[in-house]
């Protein structure tokens, strides 16, 4: 069978990303072919400005090479400018008279710059800002011209005006509105920029409206003139006054076009066999400009290409960067305020920094940064997610190094300013060893765009993740700003487009018991998943279905499987569970026994106030739980998305301190607690009086005891990013501490994403939420302390015991073969 | 040319898992995959010797429990853009009974 037949009209980036992801998603489906209207191959369009400013060079910034194109089969038609699509014989053909045959068709012609309509705008030497012909033209003028005029103050405007600044000419900014970047910034911001920018050399004529461009004596422009009479002289006109989706090619074939191409939420025009992506698009009216955007319609369409069929565009929420080298400008969403917002102002003009941000029931609303843009990417998010920050309201404004932050990346503060001036040899990440020179040079030589690529090519932020930050400015700053932009809706991995709350949502409310109904009623892409979703998948319906779901063992990492904690060398270390830490000498006796036995290399007491025995081999593994077994031990689960350890001080027992009988407390907390599933690993404590002594304070629940009761704590962690724990509530009686405990751990199961941890959690949702279910509403926490125990009943069985006796011990006997 | 050795059920082994079988000259994974076809490597990563027995079966992948690469099962390769190979052994089922050649068909390459 032959293959269908696909064209490209538009060889730019939304049309070649479309086609990246098609090749990724179906290779063998189509045969190609790409037309494009300028000589080069597609390229960074993004980092052009960069290349006027003399910063980069045109082979830099070359997305896919000619050889590229070969290597993929496509064949490359540059310098063709289509001019007829035949949709009754669905053919397209070129100015040249060459004629393509299609079966589906992907119209990505992009956008031109919008010429004013006024005298003179035909003369040599005036034009716009969009390719690069324009940069070569502009590149060339200043070095045989003096003066120049921009219209236009807006991000292209200032980039095209800086550039040329950069090349030395004398250039003059004309725009018609009170401030530059009207539609991106307030005017305080503003007026901080253009003072930086006429420190830089440029000069700006505001409020002026332009009449006309005047003709020199040699034919070329010489002047422009204003309404006001006023004139300026120019050698080079560059107008940036907006650009225009170039449907013509469109209209004329009839497809329906309101200012752009328009299209549905799967990318598809009004003829079902042509698609369109990219600048020239008009989806839900709204036609972008900004790469983000257009690499989500790409993936969405090429989904679509490739036959799966399941993906929508939903529209994106954007933001915007300037790239003019020393100007950070960061801003997103409603910026100038109104009715019913609230703003937030931050201003010190002698440092060159403002900071705004609006806010809407307690709800980030929009935001503009000047000088300090750090936060950028983190106020982006929560106006994204639609977090509530009434929690850190008041510290909001400071960034997210004040909020204490959790997870990933972000709150590393003046380091992050310091990290371009970096050396390249200095090691970003410390996990892998990826130093700053490594991360640079694999964003340009594979043309990487996202956090996802950087991690796949470097493993830089991949495994701890605490310099995601680090690597998403380094990323922005090479690869153009544009590029930290997330997607607007975060899928669980690359075997969905489904997003974590989305998919337990589909499993409740669908009656999903086992992983392969679930990937078959979300319409998974992969056969059986991958390392990431299926350990998250056999979680949420162990935690939906407690007392049906029958556990996949094959989805679980070896330390859940063994039972035991894999270490380099590939043997494993075991951990008995010692009840509140305390022990005895008969259970003493009995390690010293194993370990003695089994020639245990090492013995060690961790951190959670028990003992490991390391350099166990796995074959040994189910002889060395049935003594500790025999001895009355369970596992301790130290290798577990589960609950670890409760940690305790002596308390009242012993200690002159002590206020309240905390190791007693220790031990009946986990005793309830124990074998529970859990999104991430999960640690108790119980602190005798205030001091403190069993670091309640960092754990994902503490109990600190009080003389009239218990403290409860929530969300702590000491880990990557030390998180101090938030106060939940004040208790009396050991009997609400632990329906507390108990409702708090349910809440946490049923509602934070698989691997997210109580404190980036807690965060997210805010403590209010927590409050709300947990404190205030005592029929929910009594609701959610009993479908804790229910979840409870079937999982306190040791698994030591069972694999001991024989379930699942053939996976721990090797097969010997003897030589031949 | 060395002689094929049966070395288990088919049913031995789990779907989306693998066993060990140990040889004087090391040990080998012998991995099942969802839709039950039968791949052998060497149970060592290319990229620090972890032992790709233990790894999450996915697809005809293998995940390495120390740092996650991803071999490929059917070539050993790692997945790009890590780079390394695992020796592959040839293996076949004949009526759900697995045998092993105990001499590689590839050279692993160690990253």
């Amino acid at each position: 069978m032959s293959k269908q037949k696909l064209v490209l009209v538009g060889n730019g980036m939304a049309g070649m990303r479309t086609l990246e992801e098609l090749l990724k998603a179906a290779p063998d489906l189509y045969q190609i072919e790409v037309f494009g209207d300028e000589p080069h191959p597609n390229y960074n369009r993004i980092m052009l400005s960069p290349v006027l400013a003399g910063e980069q060079t045109v082979d830099q910034i070359v997305l896919n090479s000619r050889e590229w194109y070969a290597e993929h089969g496509i064949t490359l038609h540059t310098g063709k400018r289509i001019v007829k699509i035949d949709r009754k014989h669905r053919c397209v053909v070129a100015d040249d008279g060459t004629r393509a045959d299609y079966d589906r068709l992907l119209l990505a012609t992009g956008s031109k710059s919008f010429i004013l309509p006024i005298p003179g705008a035909d003369l040599p030497g005036v034009i716009g800002f969009r390719d690069i012909a324009d940069v070569d033209a502009m590149i060339r003028a200043s070095s045989r011209y003096r003066n120049a005029v921009v219209i236009g103050g807006g991000l292209l405007g200032l980039e095209a005006a800086n550039g040329l600044k950069q090349r030395g000419m004398d250039v003059s900014v004309v725009h018609i509105a009170p401030w530059l970047l009207e539609r991106q910034m307030d005017e305080p911001a503003s007026r901080l920029l253009q003072k930086n920018l006429e420190e830089k050399g440029l000069k700006f004529l505001l409020q002026k409206q332009t009449a006309e461009l005047v003709q020199g004596e040699s034919g070329r422009v010489c002047a422009v003139r204003f309404k006001d009479g006023e004139t300026v002289p120019a050698d080079l006109v560059v107008m940036a006054v907006g650009i225009r989706p170039n449907t013509q090619l469109a209209e004329s074939a009839g497809l329906q076009c309101n200012r752009g191409l328009v299209v549905n939420d799967t990318m598809q025009t009004f003829d079902p066999r042509i698609y369109a992506v990219g600048e020239c698009v008009s989806h839900r009216g709204i036609a972008y400009g900004l790469v983000a955007p257009l690499f989500e319609q790409a993936k969405v369409c090429a989904n679509h290409l490739a036959e799966h069929g399941v993906a929508r565009y939903q529209g994106s929420m954007t933001s915007t960067k300037l790239k003019v080298t020393g100007i950070d400008l960061f801003s997103a969403g409603n910026f100038m305020g109104g009715e019913g917002l609230d703003e937030i102002v931050f201003q010190d003009a002698g440092r060159g920094s403002y900071k705004k941000l609006i806010l809407k029931d307690n709800k980030l609303a929009g935001a503009v940064l000047y000088g300090d843009t750090l936060d950028g990417a983190w106020y982006f998010e929560l106006m994204r997610d639609g977090t509530d920050v009434s929690d850190f309201r008041d510290k909001l404004l400071f960034g997210r190094h004040h909020v204490g932050d959790s997870g990933a990346g972000g709150g590393l503060g003046d380091e992050l300013s310091r990290v371009m001036a970096l050396p390249d040899t200095s090691e970003i990440c410390g996990c892998n060893g990826v130093c700053k020179g490594d991360i640079i040079k694999a964003v340009r030589d594979k043309k990487l765009f996202t956090l996802d690529e950087v991690r796949a090519h470097t493993k830089a932020s991949g495994s701890c993740g605490s310099c995601t930050g680090l690597v998403e400015t380094i990323l922005a700053a090479t690869a153009g700003g544009d590029y930290s932009t997330a997607p607007s809706k975060k899928p669980l991995c690359n075997c969905t487009d489904h997003t974590h709350d989305e998919i337990r949502h589909a499993i409740s409310e669908n009656g999903l018991k086992t992983l392969p109904d679930t990937m078959r009623f979300l319409e998974w892409k992969t056969p059986d998943g991958c390392t990431k979703c299926r350990p998250a998948l056999n979680y949420y319906l162990l935690c939906a279905w407690p007392q049906e779901y029958v556990d996949d063992a094959q989805s679980r990492y070896i330390n859940e499987r063994a039972h035991g904690n894999i270490q380099k060398d590939g043997s494993f270390s075991v951990v008995p569970r010692m009840w509140g830490g305390l022990t005895n000498p008969k259970e003493l006796r009995a390690i010293a026994d194993v370990a003695e036995k089994f020639k245990v290399p090492e013995l060690k007491v961790t951190g959670g106030q028990r003992i490991d025995l390391f350099g166990i081999k796995k074959e040994d593994l189910p002889a060395v739980w049935k003594d500790l077994s025999d001895a009355g031990f369970v596992s301790g689960h130290a290798y577990g998305k589960a609950l670890r350890t409760v940690k305790t001080c002596v308390g009242s027992q012993w200690c002159r301190f002590g206020t309240q009988d905390s190791t007693g407390l220790g031990v009946k907390l986990e005793q309830m607690t124990w074998g529970s599933w859990m999104p991430h690993k999960f640690k108790l404590a119980v602190s005798g009086c205030p001091r403190n002594c069993a670091e309640a304070t960092i754990k994902d629940f503490g109990i600190v005891c009080v003389d009239s009761g218990y403290e409860l704590h929530v969300g702590g962690n000491g880990g990557i990013k030390v998180r101090i724990t938030d106060l939940l509530t004040k208790v009396e009686t050991e009997a609400e501490v632990m329906e507390y405990c108990a409702a708090f751990t349910q809440l946490y199961r049923e509602e934070a994403h698989y691997l997210e941890r109580t404190a980036p959690w807690v965060e997210r949702v805010g403590l209010s939420h927590i409050k709300e279910q947990v404190v205030e509403d005592a029929a929910n926490r009594k609701a959610l302390a009993e479908r804790f125990l229910i979840s409870q009943k079937p999982v306190q069985v040791d698994p030591w015991k069972e694999r001991t006796e024989g379930a699942g011990t053939r996976e721990f006997i090797p097969i010997h073969v003897a030589a031949q | 040319m060395t002689d094929w050795i049966e070395v288990a059920h088919l049913d031995d082994i789990p779907r989306q898992g693998a066993r060990v079988v140990t040889t004087p000259d090391g040990s080998i994974a012998v991995f099942r995959t969802v839709d039950d076809e039968v791949f052998a490597l060497r149970d060592r990563c290319p990229h620090k010797g972890g032992p790709l027995s233990q790894g999450i079966v996915h697809g005809r992948k293998v995940a390495c429990p120390l740092h996650d690469w991803k071999i490929n099962l059917d070539t050993g390769l790692a997945v790009a853009p890590d780079k390394g190979c695992a020796a592959r052994y040839p293996v076949r089922v004949v009526e759900g009974r697995i045998s092993l050649r105990l001499a590689p068909t590839t050279e692993p390459v160690d990253a």
